[in-house]
Parts: structure tokens; sequence; C-alpha cells
């Protein structure tokens, strides 16, 4: 019998378990997935709490409930990874000791790393939308604004999908239209980078859109200190913004189990992989899916769903004593709301950045523009996830790789980094 | 790709100025290359943040990003901006001769 120990029971955890199982029903393998905790949220919901157009319990449920018979659930914290003797060691002191671990224990907010984030104002007048106690909160301070300065501020990348601060700033410019207020409020994005988005010709779409919407773009902007008394964002080089209401989205770190066993993560406690194999770099037997790993794509559920099959298949192929030759291209596809019952789509992988055109085929939903359909999309996206995605159930016509049929790729094939 | 010559030596760069071959650099360009950028005098801890970038790049293939050199290289993001005004990951790598950090998508 030979085992597999998944750390995690999120998005990747949960469908690489799920994968797994079907593809393997037999007794001969056997399949642990490791959690803190026993909460599942749906993580595209978040954006939508702070609006009320989602509610917390809307968007959790139990993670073991998500997984098939036949594997296990261990709720534990991870003390450490110990690669020498292929074991996990757990807080309550149980050994694991596993023929494959997969890590997916995704990405950690580290709100503490910035000069004054969690000091006066937190929660008050400063909020992240980016957990569920978060969202809650901005909810209710949002339904009593009355008016003053919006900052929606990226402290610095990586972050978990980097479109949902510019929906987040979209679709407060809808929200505050439709309560009649948006005339009483200024709405400011401030990021790290030097455009609204990382990939130029989606950055170039999306900044047309905050022009439209009259939000004002601020880039190049690290953010060194947050004063929520005085109401201030103060960058390294010691540019201010004021705001009266900020919506911040913390640094993000690997899981703190990873900055506890050696060799295993870089200087953010991510975990470094092969971009193509999902294979990390610290052993053969140890392989990393989801916004845990550290790869050159972007951190986000679409990127760990298109992993998956090729995690699978790869640790199919390893657990055998097979080459691993099933290749992940750096496939992401992400709906982004714009508001107004609207949403635009992004689909981009390693080598060829976002562009206009139709996903998945020549007839499909269009790329880089705004829609309805794609509004309509990312709201049925949720009952997709529950009942396709984890499962881990294939898709007739939706394979990882990034389709090129509905492209506008001529002028742009190779333009993305 | 073009080439450009510093300090009367001929080097491959990038469109905005990034060295293609981290090899073609020495210490006698970084000095010309921080005059460029404005830095008058490198200092010690130039010299500090210059070498780990050296180190990362030949050991990883990308120059660190400015959270990565708080934490790894021995001077905070604070300091790193004092000594690299602007943007310092960015013009660190300019000055140490090595390509444009990939950075995060």
């Amino acid at each position: 019998m030979r085992r597999v120990v998944i750390l995690g029971g999120g998005t990747g955890g949960t469908l690489a378990a799920n994968r797994l199982r079907r593809r393997h029903p037999g007794r001969e393998l056997e399949i642990t997935v490791v959690d803190q905790d026993r909460a599942h949220v749906y993580q595209p919901g978040l954006l939508f709490v702070p609006f009320g157009l989602a509610t917390p319990e809307e968007i959790v449920r139990p993670r073991d409930r998500q997984l098939l018979g036949g594997i296990a659930f261990l709720e534990q914290p991870v003390d450490r990874v110990d690669l020498g003797t292929d074991s996990v060691r757990l807080a309550d002191g149980t050994e694991l000791a596993y023929d494959v671990l997969v890590v997916a224990t995704g990405a950690r907010l580290l709100p503490g790393e910035t000069e004054g984030l969690l000091g006066p104002g937190w929660m008050r007048d400063v909020f992240t939308f980016y957990d569920l106690a978060g969202a809650a909160a901005l909810a209710a301070r949002l339904a009593t604004f009355e008016g003053g300065r919006l900052v929606v501020n990226v402290i610095d990348m990586p972050i978990k999908c980097p479109v949902a601060p510019l929906e987040f700033a979209m679709l407060a410019d809808w929200f505050l239209e439709e309560r009649g207020t948006r005339d009483r409020v200024e709405i400011t994005y401030v990021t790290p980078l030097d455009a609204a988005f990382t990939k130029p010709v989606a950055a170039r779409a999306l900044a047309g859109l905050l022009d439209e919407k009259g939000i004002e773009l601020v880039t190049e902007f690290n953010t060194g200190q947050v004063d929520g008394e005085s109401g201030t964002l103060t960058s390294f080089d010691g540019r201010e913004v004021p705001f009266d209401l900020a919506v911040v989205v913390p640094l993000h770190g690997g899981a703190e189990y990873v900055g506890r066993s050696p060799g295993l993560g870089d200087d953010l406690d991510f975990v470094p992989a092969d971009p193509r194999t999902l294979q990390s770099t610290a052993k053969p037997n140890v392989f990393v899916i989801g916004d845990a790993a550290s790869v050159p794509t972007s951190k986000a559920g679409s990127v760990t769903h298109f992993e998956g099959e090729v995690l699978v298949e790869n640790v199919g192929r390893f657990l055998a004593g097979e080459p691993l030759d099933a290749e992940y291209d750096g496939h992401a596809n992400c709906f982004i709301e714009t508001g107004f019952h609207k949403a635009l789509m992004i689909d981009f992988n390693y080598d060829t950045e976002p562009v206009g055109g139709h996903y998945p085929g020549p007839v499909g939903l269009p790329l880089l523009k705004e829609s309805r359909l794609n509004h309509l999309g990312k709201l049925m996206f949720q009952w997709f996830y529950w009942h396709t995605l984890l499962p881990g159930r294939d898709l007739p016509g939706l394979g990882p790789d990034m389709p090129t049929a509905g492209k506008s790729l001529a002028r742009n094939r190779g333009a993305g980094r | 790709m073009t080439t450009r010559t510093i300090a009367g030596r001929t080097v491959r760069v990038d469109d905005e100025g990034f060295f293609e071959d981290p090899g073609q650099w020495d210490e006698e360009l970084a000095a010309e290359l921080a005059r460029e950028a404005g830095i008058t005098e490198l200092t010690d801890r130039h010299w500090q943040v210059i070498r780990y970038m050296r180190k990362e790049y030949a050991e990883k293939g990308t120059g660190p990003t400015v959270r990565a050199l708080g934490k790894s290289s021995g001077v905070s993001v604070k300091e790193l901006y004092e000594l690299f005004p602007k943007g310092p990951a960015k013009l660190a790598a300019k000055i140490a001769g090595i390509p444009k950090p990939r950075g995060c998508v």
C-alpha cells in the first residue's frame, strides 16, 4: 500500500484528493487530507460579501463533506514536514509517514508585517475583504458610509486573485451609485505595480475601465505604513495617500509550518516547484498545488483547478516509477466583475498574455470585454465549484491547456512574461 | 535586445537598460550605472545588496523582490528605499548587472 498525504483541504487539496481517489479507486492507495480547521470558504464569494451580495454562511461548507468516500480527513495544525524521513508531524504529536506529499496549504494573510496596519483604525476605517471576518465587518461599514475618500490598496505582490482588488473598486463604484452617494465619494486604486494589472494588454483595458468609472489610479506605491488614526497611507519613498475608508490587501506568505520545515520553502514560505510538472524542487516525492506553490503564474482558483489534472497524473506516474511527462502550461482564467451586472474575462498562460477574442472557442464568452454573459458566468461558477470542480469531475471540452481557437493572438503571441 | 557602451565597454541590455548577460558586469560598471541613477557613491550597504542580488540571480535565475530582499539581504525594506530610491528591487538589479526581476503575476 502507498500513502499520499495532502496538506490543506481547500480548493487544491480537495480536488487533488478527489481526483486521486477516482483515478486509484483500489486499496493500494491510502489518501489522507490534513487541515487545521473544517471551514472550506468559497473564496471568490468574499468579493461579494462587503456589498451585501453574499453572506458569510452562503460561502462556507464543511471541508470533510467535500471529500469522496475513502479519503481520511484529519483536523490538526501541521507542526512540520521532515523531508529526510518522509513524514509530517502534526501539532498533537501524530506522525504521518508518506510516499508522496502534496502541499496545498495556500497563502496566509500577514497584516502584521505592515507597520500600523493592525493599529488604531483596523476594522473601523481600515479593512480587508480577503477573509470572512474582514469581509463581513466591511459590509457593515459600507452600509453606513456616507462619503469621503475610499482607497483600495494592494500592499505588495504576490496576492491571491490579483484582479479581486480591481473588482472591489469597480463594484464599490456600482454600489455607491445604486445608493445615490457616488458623487460624495472619491475612489482611488493604489498599487505597487507600474500599471493597473501585471499583464500589459489587460492592464490597458482595465485602466480604461477605471478611468470611465472615475476611479483614480496611483501606481508604483509601495505602502510602508498605514495610519488609521490620521487616515494616511505612506509609501516607503515618502508619498502619502489620505483616506477615510481604506480597503487593504495585506502581504501574503505561505503556511507557517513551511517556514519550520527545513528545505521546503522560500523566503516567503511558498514552496518552489517545477512550473510544468508541479514537482517540488525540495524533493522528488513532494508535489505542490495552488497558492502554496512558488511558480510564475497567478495565485487563483482557476490556476489550481487546471493544475489539478497535471498534478494527479504526475503523482500517479511518480508512484509507478515512470517519468513525469504531464505538463501544466500556466493556464489561468478569471472573470472580472466590473459592476452594473457586467463582467469581463481574461485567459492566459505562462507564454501568452491575456488578449481579446472569445473563450473557449470562436463562439463563447467575450474576452477582455464587458458583458452580461460573463457576469452570469461568474454567478453560476459557485455551483460549478462545489459540484464539479471540487469533486474532480472533468468538463467536456475544457481541459487544462489554454485554448487559442477564439483568440486575437496575431500581434500578441509571445508577448506575455 | 540592444547594446550600449558604459565606461568604454559594450554590453548587451534590454529595452529598459537591464543587463542580458550578468557575466559582462564588473564593479567598475556598477559604479558608473549607479552614477547614472543618481547614486554618487556606492557604500558598503549598497554593495551588500548588490552582491546579494547577484548571488540570488545565480542560484534562482531571477532577482529577488523587495520583500524578499528585506527578509534576507540583511538590509530592511525602509533602508533599501533609502539606498536605492523609488524601486529598490529594479534599481539594484540594474546596478548589479542582472536581468529585470520577473516579479509576480
